[in-house]
């Protein structure tokens, strides 16, 4: 075929594939509710995964360790220690907090309960200096308690870390459960993911099989693969993007609907207006994804749904 | 044109053949006429020489196409040089008229002007003037046939097949199909008929094969026929 005969059959197949869609636009129009149905379901499963990881990532960022020093331990030594601590490798930051500090700060937040304020006082404190480390993975705290449990370590401390005893038992635990929950949200967005692939593809076979017979009959007058397939990928192409496109207003008008109802509030673990941030901020990515996922989705459906109508006999 | 040498086929391993060792030679601009009783293999002869059954064994060669040497992607030029006509006139449902013929001509990628040109005239060969905007469903019988007609002969083929194209039809519009056949064969297209009508195949007074049970019994020209 020549260069001008291909480029009038590739507008010919995308002309064919457009006016196909409005010919068979009750068929077009309940594939593309299922579509709609499915894709928003895995959008809305997007946004409350993401969701509910920053709550997570809320919870755990507040995890820490504390180091409780003894009184006795000079400057340098603690710059030591300091250097050595941000040296490990799971840990994000070091914040040294002397005597004093530790006090303003056991003031402040005791702010209400005079009794606890008159018990301390600049010079009857208590309280240790302490280095509080940030770690960079939770799972592995072991790494930095190891270090923070060498005997010449142990020797400067005026009392176990933060991560000792029961608060460690309850950090795991904490640690723990976030993972599974982490995991669980994970697994979610891909079961529905790959549920709805499933779906819109059953919907556009069933669609194709619907019209096998016009395949069969432009087989047999001589059309090419391409000059029959076409027009069905360009129709399922359609279905998928506006598919998409519905999705997008549907979750964007309850996104709409929500800041007057539930203007500010949080529902438990999920922060809507986190959920409304992470919309919109990433509008144009997570409308791209999903208007590209319904593309790939209508093309490559029915490019394998067309397959075995076009198949010769070979026996 | 058309070349069987002992061609069978069989559909089911170990069944019995659907045809049996089949010799036909079809000159260029022959009008044959394939008859037989339901069931004698007649419209297996037709699917195999479109190539949408494959023999079991024996040799096919339609205007010096042989069909063993043919690879998949060879079968749609074949068709497209063979001119079609089935007995449920397989017509696009989605497509008006101008478009089911014009389908015959874009999927070669036809220019529009060429399309437009043509496909006038062969509307008129068939007598469907008038109708290029109508829907197949808004069509009768013999205007669905006749649009099918002109969708196999737009592009001028050598070879026309037509698979009981009257076995829906009544007979006033059968002999309308008969005489549009006729015309195009008059124009020197190679005609292959199959029909159980006894009055046609007695009137056209043309070459009669007759098919039984998977085997040519006669093969006569200018001959009448009785069931």
């Amino acid at each position: 075929m020549s260069g001008k005969r291909k480029i009038i059959t590739f507008w010919r197949v995308i002309r064919t594939g457009a006016i196909n869609f409005i010919r068979n636009i009750s068929l077009a129009i309940a594939a593309m509710a299922i579509m709609v149905v499915t894709l928003t379901i895995v959008l809305f499963s997007l946004i409350i995964n993401s969701t509910f990881s920053h709550t997570i990532n809320q919870i755990t960022s507040k995890i820490d360790i504390s180091v409780y020093l003894n009184d006795n331990v000079n400057k340098a030594a603690t710059n030591k220690l300091v250097a050595q601590i941000k040296a490990l490798p799971n840990v994000a930051s070091v914040d040294y907090l002397s005597k004093a500090q530790v006090l303003k700060q056991y003031e402040q937040q005791n702010a209400s309960n005079l009794q606890l304020i008159e018990a301390v006082s600049e010079t009857n404190n208590p309280l240790p200096a302490t280095i509080i480390i940030k770690p960079v993975n939770l799972n592995d705290l072991n790494s930095i308690k190891n270090f923070l449990d060498k005997p010449s370590i142990v020797k400067l401390e005026s009392a176990p870390t933060s991560y000792s005893g029961q608060e460690k038992q309850a950090i795991d635990r904490i640690t723990h459960a976030t993972n599974v929950l982490r995991e669980i949200g994970f697994v979610a967005v891909i079961i529905f993911a790959v549920v709805s692939v499933l779906i819109i593809f059953n919907t556009i076979q069933m669609a194709i099989f619907n019209r096998r017979d016009e395949i069969h009959i432009m087989r047999l007058l001589g059309a090419g693969t391409g000059y029959i397939r076409g027009p069905f990928i360009v129709e399922s192409i359609i279905y998928g993007m506006l598919a998409a496109l519905i999705s997008i207003l549907i979750v964007n008008s309850a996104f709409q609907a929500s800041s007057n109802a539930l203007q500010a509030s949080s529902l438990g673990l999920l922060d809507i207006n986190y959920a409304k941030n992470f919309f919109y901020n990433d509008f144009l990515n997570l409308l791209t994804a999903q208007v590209g996922l319904g593309i790939v989705i209508g093309a490559v459906s029915s490019l394998i749904a067309t397959r075995r109508y076009l198949k010769f006999k070979t026996r | 044109m058309i070349l069987l040498d002992r061609v069978s086929k069989t559909y089911s391993k170990g069944g019995k053949p659907s045809l049996d060792r089949i010799s036909l030679h079809v000159e260029p601009k022959e009008f044959v006429i394939l008859v037989g009783q339901s069931g004698a293999g007649k419209t297996t002869l037709m699917r195999l020489l479109t190539r949408e059954e494959k023999q079991t064994s024996g040799k096919i060669i339609v205007g010096g196409i042989d069909y063993d040497k043919l690879k998949d992607k060879e079968i749609p030029l074949l068709r497209r040089k063979i001119g079609v006509v089935f007995q449920d006139f397989k017509l696009l449902p989605n497509k008006s008229v101008f478009e089911n013929v014009a389908f015959a001509l874009e999927m070669v990628g036809s220019s529009n002007n060429e399309i437009k040109n043509t496909i006038p005239k062969v509307l008129d060969i068939v007598n469907l003037v008038g109708k290029e905007g109508s829907m197949p469903m808004e069509l009768s019988g013999g205007e669905r046939q006749r649009v099918a007609i002109a969708r196999a002969i737009v592009r001028q083929p050598k070879i026309l097949i037509a698979d009981e194209p009257t076995g829906n039809l009544d007979p006033k519009h059968a002999w309308d199909v008969i005489k549009i056949l006729e015309k195009i064969n008059r124009f020197g297209t190679t005609v292959l008929l199959t029909t159980h009508n006894q009055d046609i195949v007695n009137k056209l007074k043309r070459r009669v094969v007759t098919v039984k049970e998977g085997k040519i019994v006669s093969d006569r020209a200018h001959a009448g026929y009785k069931i």
